[in-house]
């Protein structure tokens, strides 16, 4: 047998596309490009919304049309242009469907591609849907199991206008209008997104979970997504992100919201594979999210990520551990190829007491990518017996990609106790030999050894997840290494 | 007025004690319209999130001290390392004293800047190496602006140093508030060995801030050790900006020591350039009051097959802030590469703060990068073991900061100098301990 050299490799990887990177064709309703407050009014009215919704969007707007876009991140990119972006994008055939039979074909077999079906899912999986394609959610399955519960899980535009209360007293609560640039561009021109409400004492069932694509082209997508565990409650949370192959840069700019009162517990898992752009680096999806928890008393939140595509990531889930005794985690998986950036890791700021959190974050980088990893660890002087234990791998594979961290580590509370530690490495020569040894080839053998790299983060992944997240490093890093 | 409008309007009355057709002034003309343009770095600089220096500033510093004043040996010699002989640099409030000093021109040169900037034999290696690796930064080049006087250092080819050099800068409290600006230069050629001990003392309670810069040249196997001993007064600021620059197989090691001071930053940078390289940065802090320590530390390795070893141990009591900004970058040639960075610390007090960011940027993949950072107290079940056998809670405790310092002394290559650091760490602690470290 002929020996399978990088080369080959590197060929194979070039020639593989994006396997998700398909275009479906259904008419779409869209806003004028550009931003402006009659755009803001436009969406808000488009959505039916009450007045004080449409008040708190132009506050939104007008905290972002001062605030400057970050450039502390360290990534390198051309801006998009904000007034080149089409602010509002909706499927055509209209929403509401009672069964999935009714679904417009063509985006049922959207999904088949995407290796979600729903139905297939339904049977199987037993995991409720909240499909959004371009911003306007058109099926809801499980909702009649979830409300025997009491549980709320719909759009976010329904939740304003059926649950105004919880939506009016928590949005914006922990990532409020003015807190970063792209929240608060979010805050203004959100389109739709998730909304779940957990009432107390609930466990719930099943896993919810939102699969979010970009389709229409030149459509920004800007999620908001509002998830409140009430006390003693627990909900695990999936989201999962594919988009289609597109030459110009796309823009996903989302808000999430997690609010855990006390003893609640909210578990929120992302698989992210947007476009990440070809081997040139052209194209693919600029991913600036904000993501951030609050934690009440004994509460927990646990962020799971695997992040695999977009062009250029900018995302920090964080979490507040505002109540005593509560937990915050992170664990994550972030790799990049080709000419990838990605700038992630968390904040966890301890506020209470015997507040507790745990960060594991793995870097893989190769190609000419650059993998960093940003984080702060925030111990106040009134959170006695904090602990806090953080720990980043990276993995490198070539000689032309990068990887960075950059740990804050402040502490104002001597009973605290906080351990950090980094180490970045690659894939040894020996290790490969020794898989070879036993008859397994160099690509499986990298498969096997990255796989090993992130089982603490692949571990914390429910089910369904873990399959598709592992499926996914393979696809990403065939061949990347030396 | 504002210290920036001072110290730029007073470039004017220093030129006119200065030879000002050299091209050593160049680069003082030039360095100063940099620091017109930035001014003092603020918060919203990266670099200094952590530390203001707005506390500082507010002072105002004479540049230029009017009158000297002699001291007398007997009455300083405690801040000396005076038990064994030693090559002494001494300044008194910024102006040398060959009194208390003791240099030579035997094989090696230990001098004054101001003479190797103005005698025309020191032309070439003033051209060689004056400013060519000290950051452009405002304070960096604040101190190019007003380059004269400091520590000279020349030691050519396969010369081994018969015994430390100690630079020492005294302030006596002669003007209600001082600045002092130091430059040294140190150029060890291939195969020498020098160490060196610096220290910044000031005699009295008046403000003093010293900008301090050092640009160290490390040529080919050369091996330097310097120790920064800062133990000054509760009103005294110190920044210190090195710079090394190593070139192939040379071994080169900085410890810092700091107890005392108001607010002291030390800029440690590191450049290697060349293969096998050895670095090392140690440091041990201890401090408490209202005092402020920022460690800021650069190892950029360029070439394959180097070493950087980070080590900083720190202790806060009190309202003390602890700082540690510790940054190694490898590049893409820099294989090999093997880079540790460890940062230790213990917290005595509520109101004490530690901000620590330990950042690798790495562009090589054959490298071994670590970095580890804890931040905790003193282990309670250790304190318990020691006091079950009869050592009381305070000196418990004292030992245990000691073992956690240890490591840092263990590599600190002059006896005498290792017996003084014990003796002000076991000060500092308020202990007395019966044996060396």
């Amino acid at each position: 047998m002929s020996k399978y050299t990088e080369d080959d490799l590197r060929e194979e990887l070039k020639t593989t596309e994006y396997e998700y990177g398909f275009y479906t064709d259904i008419e779409s309703e869209t806003f004028p490009i550009g931003l402006n407050e009659e755009i803001v009014r436009a969406i808000s009215k488009k959505k039916e919304e009450p007045q004080w919704m449409t008040d708190w969007r132009l506050e939104a707007f007008s905290v972002w049309k001062k605030i400057k876009e970050p450039e502390w991140a360290n990534v390198k990119y051309t801006k998009p242009d904000f007034q080149a972006i089409s602010y509002y994008s909706a499927p055509n055939s209209k929403p509401k469907y009672d069964s999935l039979d009714e679904v417009d074909p063509e985006l049922l077999a959207t999904f088949k591609k995407l290796g979600i079906s729903l139905d297939e899912q339904k049977k199987l999986a037993g995991v409720a849907m909240d499909v959004v394609i371009d911003s306007v959610s058109v099926a809801t399955t499980f909702k009649k199991t979830l409300g025997e519960k009491g549980i709320i899980f719909c759009s976010i535009s329904e939740a304003i206008k059926e649950h105004p209360e919880l939506v009016k007293k928590y949005i914006g609560s922990v990532v409020p209008q003015k807190d970063n640039f792209y929240a608060a561009l979010n805050s203004a021109v959100f389109s739709d997104g998730s909304f779940c409400y957990i009432p107390k004492g609930v466990r719930c069932p099943m896993e919810l979970s939102t699969y979010f694509r970009i389709n229409q082209a030149g459509t920004g997508q800007f999620e908001r997504t509002l998830v409140i565990a009430d006390k003693g409650s627990y909900v695990s949370y999936l989201e999962g992100c594919t988009a289609p192959s597109r030459d110009e840069n796309q823009l996903h700019a989302a808000v999430v919201e997690l609010i855990a009162l006390d003893e609640a517990e909210i578990k929120y898992s992302t698989v992210q594979n947007w476009y990440p752009g070809n081997a040139e680096g052209k194209g693919g999806v600029f991913n600036f999210v904000t993501k951030r928890g609050l934690c009440e008393t004994n509460a927990k939140i646990s962020w799971t990520q695997v992040e695999t595509g977009s062009a250029v990531t900018w995302k920090y889930p964080s979490c507040i551990l505002k109540g005593d005794n509560s937990v915050g985690e992170f664990y994550s998986i972030a790799v990049t190829n080709n000419h990838q950036q990605a700038d992630t890791g968390t904040k966890m700021i301890h506020l209470g007491k015997n507040t507790k959190s745990t960060i594991i974050s793995k870097g893989i980088s190769a190609g000419k990518s650059q993998n960093s990893y940003r984080g702060l660890v925030q111990i106040n002087s009134r959170a006695d017996n904090a602990r806090n234990f953080s720990q980043c791998d990276s993995l490198l594979m070539g000689n032309e990609c990068g990887a960075h961290t950059f740990p804050y580590i402040e502490v104002k509370n001597k009973k605290a106790q906080i351990e950090h530690e980094a180490t970045t490495s690659k894939i040894g020569e020996d290790q490969i030999f020794y898989c070879n040894q036993r008859g397994i080839d160099t690509e499986k053998a990298i498969a096997l050894i990255v796989n090993g790299f992130s089982k603490e983060v692949l571990n914390k992944l429910p089910m369904e997840f873990a399959v598709e997240a592992q499926k996914l490093l393979e696809i990403s890093l065939e061949g990347s290494v030396g | 007025m504002e210290l920036k409008d001072k110290l730029v309007s007073s470039f004017l009355a220093f030129e006119n004690h200065i030879n000002v057709d050299s091209k050593v002034h160049d680069i003082r003309s030039e360095a100063i319209k940099t620091f017109e343009n930035e001014g003092f770095p603020s918060k919203k600089d990266e670099n200094w999130k952590y530390t203001s220096l707005k506390s500082i500033l507010k002072h105002d510093y004479s540049v230029f001290p009017k009158q000297e004043k002699a001291l007398e040996y007997k009455d300083v010699k405690q801040y000396f390392i005076h038990d064994i002989d030693t090559y002494k640099i001494v300044f008194i409030d910024g102006k040398y004293s060959s009194h208390l000093s003791q240099t030579t021109h035997d094989k090696i040169d230990v001098c004054l800047m101001s003479s190797a900037l103005e005698k025309p034999k020191y032309e070439l290696i003033i051209e060689n190496y004056f400013n060519k690796i000290a950051a452009k930064d405002s304070l960096a080049v604040l101190n190019t602006a007003f380059s004269r006087e400091g520590a000279y250092i020349h030691i050519p080819k396969n010369q081994l140093v018969n015994k430390p050099i100690q630079i020492v800068h005294f302030s006596t409290g002669n003007e209600v508030a001082l600045m002092l600006q130091p430059r040294n230069l140190i150029v060890v050629e291939e195969n020498s060995h020098v160490q060196i001990i610096e220290r910044h003392q000031s005699l009295t309670d008046n403000p003093v801030l010293t900008n301090s810069v050092t640009e160290i040249f490390a040529n080919k196997r050369a091996i330097v050790d310097y120790y920064k001993l800062q133990n000054d007064k509760h009103k005294a600021s110190l920044v210190d900006n090195t710079y090394i620059d190593q070139k192939r197989e040379s071994l080169c090691s900085v410890h810092t020591f700091s107890f005392g001071g108001k607010l002291t930053r030390n800029n440690l940078n590191f450049f290697q350039n060349g293969e096998r390289i050895d670095s090392t940065m140690k440091g041990i802090t201890i401090i408490g009051d209202k005092q402020h320590v920022d460690h800021n530390t650069l190892v950029h390795h360029i070439e394959p097959n180097c070493e950087s070893h980070q080590d900083y141990k720190g202790i806060f009591g009190d309202q003390s802030t602890g700082v540690f900004n510790g940054k190694v970058v490898v590049e893409k040639e820099a294989q090999k590469t093997n880079a540790f960075q460890a940062n230790n610390n213990i917290l005595l007090s509520d109101k004490a703060t530690i901000n620590t960011k330990p950042q690798l940027e790495i562009f090589a993949d054959d490298v071994k990068c670590s970095h580890g950072c804890t931040i905790g107290q003193l282990d309670e079940s250790a304190l318990f073991y020691m006091r079950s056998r009869g050592i009381p809670k305070k000196e418990a405790k004292a030992l245990l900061m000691y073992a956690f310092s240890n490591n840092v002394l263990n590599s600190v290559k002059i006896p005498e100098l290792k017996h003084r650091i014990t003796k002000l760490i076991a000060h500092k602690l308020g202990i007395n301990i019966g044996f060396d470290l």
